[in-house]
């Protein structure tokens, strides 16, 4: 089947029609036709009519202040599952991979994770407060951390650790946007955390930092001195502008490669301490329960994860010929080295291309431009990392961890396409 | 910190400005590809002089955090019998009357034994490491929709009653700053650190497989739509 991927483009044309024959397709290949161009040898009226925006004129620019996607891209939102949490309140949402491209995730569609709604904070009554085994406990206005020296623009992905959680007894959400869609990944503006610690001036007996969120859950998490100081941003932007509300607005704190978890939103304080609190968060959640009964804790770094985005369920293929199967790669390790594609279910595979900027703990993109003949696929992806780290399959992953763990799934997905191009979530031998 | 100060720190700042081009410059050709993570951080020189002091009082009203080792337990104590009160009016809307959990809100007791059962129950008594993380957490989020409501007493009572809940204190019981280090988890000692790069040290594979991989064409042993909890679902598509 990977033959296919090399087949000169006649080649692949014909057998394309072939299959297209095959399968009696041909009738349903002309009504489709309607409605997207015209009929062989018939002009297209959406050309030789005059159409209404042809001839009137659109609203003027005063009709926007701040523009929106185009009314025809209202289905390009954030879905919920309803079931997965007691309420929308203390919930999570998730973005819609499967309609975006490139590496970077428009703001209105970044994935929400809230444990109390999302707090609407006034800047100018906002504070960070530095506090515990410093030299100097201090506050800030977030104009105090706009005038700081150093600040930096970073591309980064969040991904919740509990992405594809629900996929670990099997095959579970029929779509990307469910089973992947707890990331996003934007360029953050802001400072180095370090910038604002060294201000401080952190004892040497500081070896773990906690930052506190200012909504009414007052979230918590306990950091390694060492990632602080490394590349935690105290972050004000997101892709240029001031953060989102439900991304933590006036201020979060940016954990490269970390669960997401640990960007605390709304950040009002970052503790130094010489031990780690052991809160909630990192306690009776985001705690790997393995299938022994024990658990790993502070179980922090991403690992290495791809997924093919189009096609998946919520994307299926349309068209034989000519298609484009694309997909987004990532690894909070470092940087994507290689991602690999099957589509015979992983008995052989064919190395992608990638496009757009390859950037350490951040979206890759990949493509596989492809002639598809209506044949049944089982598509996968594979993704490699600078430090060798191989996405492994769900099955080996299960070996390890059992399927009591919740977070940190990053197998290898399997969508199953039919020869009616109708996309599925499956699991495979 | 006077006004006048960083009024001059400010201006040192301007001072200085011809200077840093060049080095803006260096740093945009690295960008983004060549930057190592070590590079990717400026060291802060020198202090910015920016912020100012927090007063004693300010850091009081928000470190508010407690440890496993006690650190931050405020003054305070709560009985059982005070507690099982506060929890009925306060949290058993949501955990249920025995903390059995209502709807789909954490359960807070039970499930003892069953973290290598199919359907694990990870409750405060069954799988929380430490009892300081409930009087932290109630302290700092609950109840629900009103965080900060509670004194420091009625969180003292309200973990002692759930801790009853878990049969791992008595019905006298009273929780207080002076005993809260004598309650212990059962489930403290199942916690260890990440070690992936150890236990999964195989996923590290210097060339993986490329060709004829497997055996047996794969078959499909599991299907979403079988379960049918998309929200949404929709038929399946046209195609041409």
């Amino acid at each position: 089947m990977t033959s296919k991927f090399d087949d000169s483009a006649q080649r692949s044309r014909r057998a394309f029609l072939r299959g297209a024959a095959a399968t009696g397709a041909t009738a349903a290949l002309a009504t489709k036709a309607a409605a997207q161009a015209a009929a062989p040898g018939k002009p297209d009226p959406l050309i030789t009519d005059i159409q209404d925006w042809n001839r009137t004129l659109g609203p003027g620019v005063d009709a926007a202040p701040y523009g929106k996607p185009s009314p025809f891209e209202k289905h390009v939102v954030r879905r919920n599952v309803p079931w997965l949490t007691a309420d929308a309140i203390s919930s999570i949402n998730f973005t819609p991979l499967h309609e975006l491209d490139g590496v970077i995730t428009p703001n209105g569609v970044c994935f929400e994770r809230h444990h109390s709604g999302v707090a609407e904070i006034d800047p100018t009554k906002h504070r960070l407060m530095i506090n515990g085994l410093v030299d100097k406990p201090l506050i800030f206005t977030m104009d105090d951390l706009k005038r700081m020296p150093g600040r930096i623009n970073r591309p980064y992905f969040l991904e919740c650790a509990a992405n594809g959680g629900m996929e670990w007894r099997g095959a579970q959400l029929n779509g990307c946007q469910f089973t992947h869609g707890m990331i996003h990944n934007v360029w953050y503006t802001g400072i180095p955390l370090k910038t604002l610690l060294d201000e401080a001036g952190v004892k040497a007996s500081g070896k773990w930092i906690m930052p506190e969120g200012a909504d009414s859950a007052a979230m918590t998490r306990s950091i390694p001195i060492e990632k602080a100081m490394q590349d935690c941003i105290v972050a004000w932007g997101m892709n240029g502008e001031a953060l989102r509300a439900e991304q933590g607005y006036p201020l979060r704190i940016v954990v490269p490669g970390w669960e997401g978890n640990m960007w605390v939103k709304w950040l009002r304080r970052i503790e130094v301490g010489d031990q780690p609190w052991h809160h909630r968060e990192e306690t009776s959640k985001y705690t790997d329960l393995l299938a022994d009964g024990r658990s790993r804790r502070f179980t922090w770094i991403m690992d290495a994860k791809s997924v093919v985005t189009n096609p998946s369920p919520q994307a299926p293929l349309r068209h034989k010929g000519p298609n484009v199967l694309t997909g987004l790669a990532w690894s909070g390790r470092g940087s994507i080295r290689r991602v690999d594609v099957s589509v015979d279910g992983g008995r052989n595979w064919q190395t992608a291309r990638i496009d757009g900027p390859v950037s350490p703990l951040s979206l890759t993109r990949f493509y596989i431009d492809f002639d598809w003949d209506g044949r049944e696929l089982l598509i996968q992806s594979r993704a490699m990392d600078n430090t060798g780290y191989v996405q492994p399959t769900k099955d080996e992953l299960r070996k390890v961890r059992g399927t009591n763990s919740i977070y940190h799934n990053n197998g290898i997905q399997t969508w199953l396409v039919r020869g009616n191009g109708e996309t599925e979530n499956v699991e495979i031998s | 910190m006077s006004r006048f100060r960083n009024l001059l720190l400010a201006a040192t700042g301007v001072a200085a400005l011809g200077a840093i081009p060049v080095a803006t410059q260096a740093q945009q050709t690295q960008r983004p590809q060549a930057q190592s993570q070590a590079q990717a951080m400026q060291p802060a020189a020198k202090k910015t002089g920016l912020g100012r002091i927090a007063h004693p009082d300010e850091v009081k009203a928000w470190d508010t955090d407690v440890r496993p080792d006690g650190h931050g337990l405020p003054p305070g104590s709560g009985s059982v019998k005070a507690g099982e009160e506060l929890y009925q009016t306060q949290c058993a809307a949501c955990h249920g009357e025995f903390g059995e959990s209502a709807g789909r809100w954490p359960m807070l007791a039970g499930g003892a034994g069953s973290l290598n059962r199919e359907q694990p129950e990870k409750t405060i008594g069954s799988f929380w490491p430490y009892a300081s993380t409930a009087f932290d957490y109630i302290k700092r989020a609950m109840p629900y929709g009103n965080s900060r409501s509670l004194s420091d007493d009625e969180v003292y009572a309200i973990t002692a009653y759930v801790l009853f809940l878990n049969d791992l204190v008595k019905e006298d019981f009273t929780l207080s700053k002076e005993n809260f280090l004598t309650v212990k988890l059962p489930n403290q000692g199942t916690f260890y650190d990440d070690d992936r790069e150890t236990t999964e040290r195989s996923f590290w594979k210097k060339e993986p497989c490329m060709k004829n991989c497997k055996a047996e064409p794969a078959k499909i042993t599991g299907r979403a739509r079988m379960l049918d909890v998309t929200p949404d679902s929709k038929t399946g598509p046209k195609v041409d």
